[in-house]
């Protein structure tokens, strides 16, 4: 790749699969079971947190030599906690009605644990360009199973993915619906956002035996 | 040629091969194996796994029978075909070929849909996993058809099925190795992922889903209708059974689980042939009679009156809970499961008390799910290892209590 060289790529795509936060290091899983109900919210959680991860990971990297590493924990909680408000107030003020369906659970991107796992692991010890990408392969990472635990959720949960109807209209009974299909109540429920993740892991772990964990 | 030398010779032909688990299966169920085995020190006895699950199967068979009975029984008193039982278990209007071929029609498909999904799926995990398959589902398949609601779509039970086989016992390694029931979770799935299918006054009852949908396009019919008493309970209705018809089981409900007689006597089945342990069984009742107890002394303070949306579920005779709803069924056939209750006789008893008094606690504090005995069991299988656990740990302190003594 001529942008990137090999080394700067594999900061990126690992996090992607073979490291990725939420199926190997099993990270973030709060709002991954919390939002994950509609595919919109999905995306706009993996938006969010790809833009806080991105920054934060900058901005500490820039500072990780004048922080004093008694008190580095709360200077990382203030730079998140900044970036979390801007975003919580973007979305206030453009997508007002998405801000109430995600409720708390943007401003519990400050406890999200690959935020901080991050900036501890990464950021504190590598230079800015370095930690920007490693920021955006772990949040796109997250990402990328927020969007398919959401995708499958949503699709069999409300039988719609973003607000479509893909499936038929269940109360006029067209599409499926027409022939006895219903929608799985149970997908709409955190305990099978879980279970989905589980089976994530299985067929990841399936598919690529080396990360399987000795017992 | 013989069906079973032709399995004979097909066994050894698939030998080592992908397949060889499938047939294997498929020759001892149906024949004794033809191998001995060499070496080693054996104990010989007739009771294997296979012995094992045939006599809880044996033990369920009456209330299916009477399942299939009752579900054209409830069906045609529904629709004013006949007049409700009057001269007690043996009443003519209940055993009639038409009762019983309704009922038989409705419930053969869940029979052979919870068994061909769910070994289908286990021969399908033994051939991937190069394992033996094993017996586990036999009684998994012939409990479930019997915990539903007799008008629950086939597909709905096919991917429930799917999933509790699937999530539920394969993933932790298949039989033996689950920490839930597998017929437990099943149910639990329906009941989360169709609430609507599951509970309401149209589901326990054959044919009046369809009959909505007739009056829906137009037809001019009667709806007709049937809610459980545990239903009609919790919204604090009234209803038209008596004490006898709870107890021998000529009310709606779930297909196998209404007649606490015929569950007795299965139960009694699996005490004296020893499968099915006594202590969890009794312990259970207990429990269930305690907790009935305690909410009738709390209607008798006059805590609670009749405004209270508790006070239908609450002023029940406490041991009308052994009667009605899945409590007796839950209590016979999956509490006492083997693989999920606790494993030390001390162990039961807690297991099996706690088992009751939640089943009835559920009951009453959440009309939204009137059956507790389902939830009741799932929680007390997440907890069972843990009350092993002490029970042990205690033994050993006693006794190395006793040890220092001694040596003191």
């Amino acid at each position: 790749m001529g942008l990137l060289s090999k080394k700067d790529a594999k900061l990126i795509t690992d996090p992607l699969a073979d490291n990725n936060p939420i199926t190997i290091q099993v990270l973030g899983i709060c709002s991954a079971l919390a939002i994950t109900a509609e595919l919109k919210a999905s995306i706009v959680m993996a938006i969010s947190v790809t833009f806080v991860l991105g920054l934060g990971n900058v901005v500490i990297s820039l500072l990780r030599n004048i922080i004093p590493s008694k008190i580095r924990i709360i200077v990382q909680l203030t730079v998140v906690a900044a970036l979390v408000i801007i975003v919580d107030q973007v979305l206030k003020a453009f997508a007002y009605e998405l801000s109430k369906t995600l409720s708390v659970f943007v401003g519990l991107i400050i406890t999200n644990c690959i935020i901080m796992g991050r900036f501890e692991a990464f950021a504190l010890g590598n230079g800015p360009w370095k930690s920007f990408l490693d920021g955006i392969g772990n949040s796109l990472g997250y990402g990328i199973i927020l969007i398919i635990v959401g995708f499958f959720r949503e699709l069999l949960g409300s039988g719609t993915l973003l607000g479509f109807k893909v499936l038929g209209d269940p109360i006029e009974k067209t599409g499926i619906y027409a022939i006895g299909y219903e929608n799985n109540g149970f997908m709409l429920l955190s305990p099978m956002a879980l279970i989905v993740v589980g089976i994530i892991i299985w067929v990841q772990r399936t598919k690529n035996k080396a990360l399987v964990e000795d017992h | 040629m013989g069906l079973k030398k032709k399995l004979h010779i097909l066994k050894r032909k698939y030998r080592g091969s992908k397949m060889a688990p499938a047939f294997n299966a498929l020759h001892t169920f149906l024949f004794l194996p033809d191998e001995t085995t060499h070496g080693g020190t054996h104990i010989k006895a007739a009771d294997d796994l296979k012995r094992t699950m045939n006599t809880v199967i044996m033990a369920m068979i009456p209330c299916l029978i009477f399942g299939m009975f009752n579900a054209g029984y409830q069906h045609n008193l529904a629709i004013g075909e006949i007049q409700a039982v009057t001269s007690g278990f043996f009443s003519s209007e209940f055993w009639t070929l038409n009762n019983f071929f309704i009922g038989f029609w409705k419930i053969l498909p869940l029979v052979i849909v919870s068994y061909g999904v769910g070994l289908g799926i286990e021969f399908l995990f033994a051939i991937i996993k190069k394992h033996e398959v094993e017996e586990g589902y036999l009684v998994t398949g012939m409990l479930v058809p019997l915990i539903v609601p007799v008008d629950i779509p086939l597909w709905m039970l096919a991917v429930a099925v799917a999933f509790g086989v699937v999530i539920g016992k394969e993933v932790f390694g298949g039989t033996g190795m689950n920490i839930l029931n597998p017929a437990l979770t099943i149910r639990a799935f329906l009941f989360f992922a169709y609430p609507t299918w599951m509970s309401g006054d149209k589901v326990w009852v054959e044919g009046a889903v369809a009959r909505d949908n007739a009056i829906a396009a137009g037809q001019n019919l009667d709806a007709i209708s049937g809610e459980t008493i545990l239903g009609s309970l919790a919204q604090g209705k009234e209803f038209a059974y008596s004490t006898a018809d709870m107890f021998l089981g000529f009310i709606p409900g779930s297909v196998g689980e209404t007649s606490t007689l015929l569950i007795l006597l299965g139960g009694l089945f699996l005490i004296f042939s020893k499968i099915g342990s006594w202590r969890i069984m009794l312990s259970s009742v207990v429990g269930a009679l305690v907790m009935g107890l305690i909410f009738n002394q709390v209607v008798d303070a006059g805590v609670i009156t009749e405004s209270s949306k508790f006070y239908g579920l609450m002023s029940t005779p406490f041991w009308h809970h052994l009667l009605i709803g899945g409590f007796a069924f839950g209590t016979v056939f999956m509490a006492t499961d083997p693989v999920t209750a606790s494993q030390t006789n001390k162990g039961k008893w807690v297991y099996g008390f706690l088992v009751g008094f939640i089943s009835i606690l559920i009951r009453v504090f959440n009309p939204a799910y009137p059956e507790g005995v389902m939830l009741a069991i799932l929680l007390m299988n997440v907890f069972a290892p843990t009350i092993d656990h002490y029970v042990v740990q205690g033994n050993v302190k006693k006794r190395m209590k006793r040890l220092k003594a001694k040596v003191a």
